[in-house]
């Protein structure tokens, strides 16, 4: 293929070439990982004695073939989508929070303690937002904390992170153990009905009986302001000089400290945002223990959307598919079968994604 | 307060210490060699599902044995394929190892024994002695093999690391491996040397954890590996100190432990804690500066 002289200052040759190579791998290194999971899930089927035909037409019919079971996938990709941002903003600025799990937590638990005690009979403008932005301050907080120490001291946010995870379930389980939960159970009173998210079946009464809610649309439009936010303002732009490169982030006078900081608070209060839509939306109070590894799925999602706001949505929807699938699928083949799918994709994912990258370069594909 | 000074409330310890022991001096030795390692979670958890299969199957423990230190090493393996082999991420890379584990022994629970909480009994690894009371829990303690072993990996672990060729150039690897190619050590095969022995160490964690309870339990490891990783950090990357670490985070579940439902007025979820804030503390520098190895956590391209 002939290439245009190049007109630009900068090298343009090997920016391009690399911009290309990228490119491709974005979309050849999914495509792989697919594989191998198919592959992968084949051989577990086959060791389970069932055929991996049938069980895959059992998935697709217990999730996309009906409406019930589409509202089912809906409802389990919205925490996915907003674990998934809290994932991928931060790994735009070079951070790696692994603490979504833990955000999430002091999100809910915050979302479903402001909602119930809130007064009766609150109209839902004020209990909405003042329910869900409890959640979002939260996990900002959970969030930031890590950002602004690695800011500031140097910290890695790796581990910070991680042992915050630990840190928020102790809390939780703290305040719910210790006064907050009713009598006899493990999760809170019940949110005011004004705090409540209908649900979707109430627009769509095909979706019947599903748990999706309107907090699907909301973490919908949590992704579109993060895409905003990052490729559209000059804070998203400081985001991602300081993820290219630390050097160039302080050499044009980008404070690093306060960029990390705030992502990663962004990232915590999209994370808390979870709390909206399970606290909100669908059990309408908070119970300890509610997370089981949402935060973490988050990372797989952000890795299989490559941290784009867009790409990640299609990859909850399939982390959601899976998921609900695995229920679909529960009585013939056990359901861990998507955990170990979910796993091998990931893995997949961040292997192939070096592997095709160096193939594109050694073979020239990605000039 | 009394029952803390007893004997057995030291027995208690210890025990409750030995996977927190074994899996952080894996962890050292991963990490030293610059592999991060969050798979010790998913090291601990998978060895302790292979030694009951193995042990189940085989009806010794000695074959479980040899089967939870290949399931160790194996999922260390699958660590050090994707973070110094194919240069993935390591932390990553151990998020998604942490996950297959956890499906995995799940559904392998499920297939061999149809249940989804646990295996039946198998044999376990057994003291040479036993005896009654407090003195005959200190001699079970103390002719056990695996505690013996343990005792014995914390001193060998500090020696390899620090006393020999071995760990000079592990150590090396992990603080600039670009040096430490050009002086002719093969950075790669020693990266995977360290994060196979994390397996080894880590596998023989998850066999004691097993092994205790004679029988696997749905996600018995239940973030030790996380606690391990915590020590690690909390010992500055030595054995001997992350073993100390191990102690304290370890007398701290003891106590909690002791103090459930007692109504002490310490909520036991503040010592479940302890260990993660610590690390915190830690890292954050207020109790003078962890430096973790200089090359930790990245991969080597060359």
């Amino acid at each position: 293929m002939s290439q245009p002289a190049p007109t630009s200052v900068l090298p343009p040759r090997l920016f391009r070439g690399r911009l290309s190579v990228e490119a491709q791998t974005a979309l050849l290194a999914p495509v792989l990982a697919l594989l191998v999971a198919v592959l992968a899930a084949n051989l577990l089927v086959l060791a389970y004695g069932e055929s991996p035909a049938a069980i895959l037409g059992l998935l697709l019919a217990g999730t996309w073939g009906s409406a019930y079971g589409i509202g089912q996938v809906l409802f389990k990709a919205t925490p996915l989508i907003l674990t998934g941002i809290a994932v991928a903003l931060p790994f735009r600025a070079g951070l790696f929070n692994i603490g979504a799990e833990g955000q999430a937590v002091v999100g809910a638990l915050a979302t479903g303690v402001v909602g119930a005690s809130l007064p009766a009979g609150t109209p839902w403008p004020v209990a909405i937002p003042l329910a869900a932005g409890a959640g979002f301050g939260a996990g900002a907080l959970w969030g930031g904390l890590p950002g602004w120490l690695r800011g500031r001291f140097g910290a890695h946010e790796v581990i910070l992170t991680i042992m915050l995870n630990f840190v928020a379930l102790a809390l939780a389980n703290y305040v719910t153990v210790s006064g907050f939960a009713l009598p006899e159970t493990l999760h809170g009173p019940p949110i005011v009905g004004g705090a409540e998210l209908s649900r979707l079946s109430r627009f769509f009464p095909a979706l019947h009986g599903s748990a999706a809610s309107t907090a699907f649309f909301g973490a919908l439009g949590v992704a579109l302001l993060s895409w905003w936010l990052l490729f559209r303002t000059v804070f998203g732009y400081e985001v991602r000089v300081l993820g290219g490169s630390l050097a160039a982030a302080v050499g044009s006078g980008i404070p690093p400290a306060r960029i990390m900081t705030l992502v990663m608070a962004i990232a915590g209060g999209c994370a808390g945002l979870v709390g909206t839509s399970s606290v909100q939306g669908y059990k309408h109070y908070y119970e300890d223990g509610f997370s089981g590894g949402i935060g973490f799925m988050g990372i797989a999602v952000a890795l299989l959307g490559r941290n784009h706001p867009l790409g990640l949505i299609l990859a909850a929807l399939l982390f959601g598919t899976l998921s609900q699938g695995g229920l679909a699928i529960n009585a013939r083949v056990p359901k861990e079968l998507v955990e170990i799918l979910q796993a091998v994709i990931i893995l997949a994912v961040i292997a192939s994604s070096q592997e095709v990258a160096r193939v594109l370069r050694r073979t020239g594909g990605g000039r | 307060m009394s029952e803390l000074l007893t004997l057995a409330f030291v027995v208690q310890i210890v025990r409750i210490s030995v996977p927190y022991v074994l899996a952080a001096l894996g962890g050292t030795f991963s990490e030293r060699g610059g592999v991060t390692n969050i798979a010790l979670e998913g090291i601990l958890l998978a060895s302790a599902f292979l030694f009951v299969l193995g042990s189940y199957l085989g009806g010794h423990a000695a074959v479980g044995l040899v089967c939870g230190l290949a399931g160790g090493v194996g999922t260390a393996a699958l660590l050090g394929a994707m973070a110094v082999t194919w240069r993935a991420d390591p932390i990553v890379s151990g998020v998604a190892i942490n996950l297959l584990a956890l499906g995995g022994t799940k559904f392998f629970l499920k297939l061999v024994w149809d249940s989804s909480s646990n295996s039946s009994r198998v044999a376990a690894i057994e003291p040479l002695a036993r005896g009654e009371g407090d003195l005959g829990a200190l001699l079970e303690l103390a002719t056990h093999p695996l505690i013996v072993a343990t005792a014995l990996l914390v001193g060998g672990s500090t020696l390899l690391l620090f006393r020999t060729r071995f760990g000079l150039r592990l150590r090396a690897c992990g603080e600039h491996p670009a040096a430490a190619a050009s002086l002719g050590i093969a950075v790669r095969r020693i990266r995977w040397t360290g994060v196979l022995l994390s397996g080894l160490l880590g596998g023989l964690g998850g066999v004691w954890l097993a092994s205790n309870q004679h029988q696997f339990t749905d996600n018995m490891s239940n973030g030790r590996g996380y606690i391990a990783l915590a020590a690690v950090i909390f010992g500055r990357w030595h054995p001997a100190y992350a073993a100390l670490a191990c102690l304290l985070f370890g007398t701290a579940e003891a106590v909690q432990i002791l103090l459930q439902g007692q109504g002490h007025g310490v909520p036991t979820q503040l010592l479940q804690a302890l260990p993660y804030l610590l690390t915190i503390v830690t890292v954050v520098g207020f109790m003078g500066r962890a430096r973790p190895p200089a090359a930790l956590g990245k991969p080597f391209e060359g």
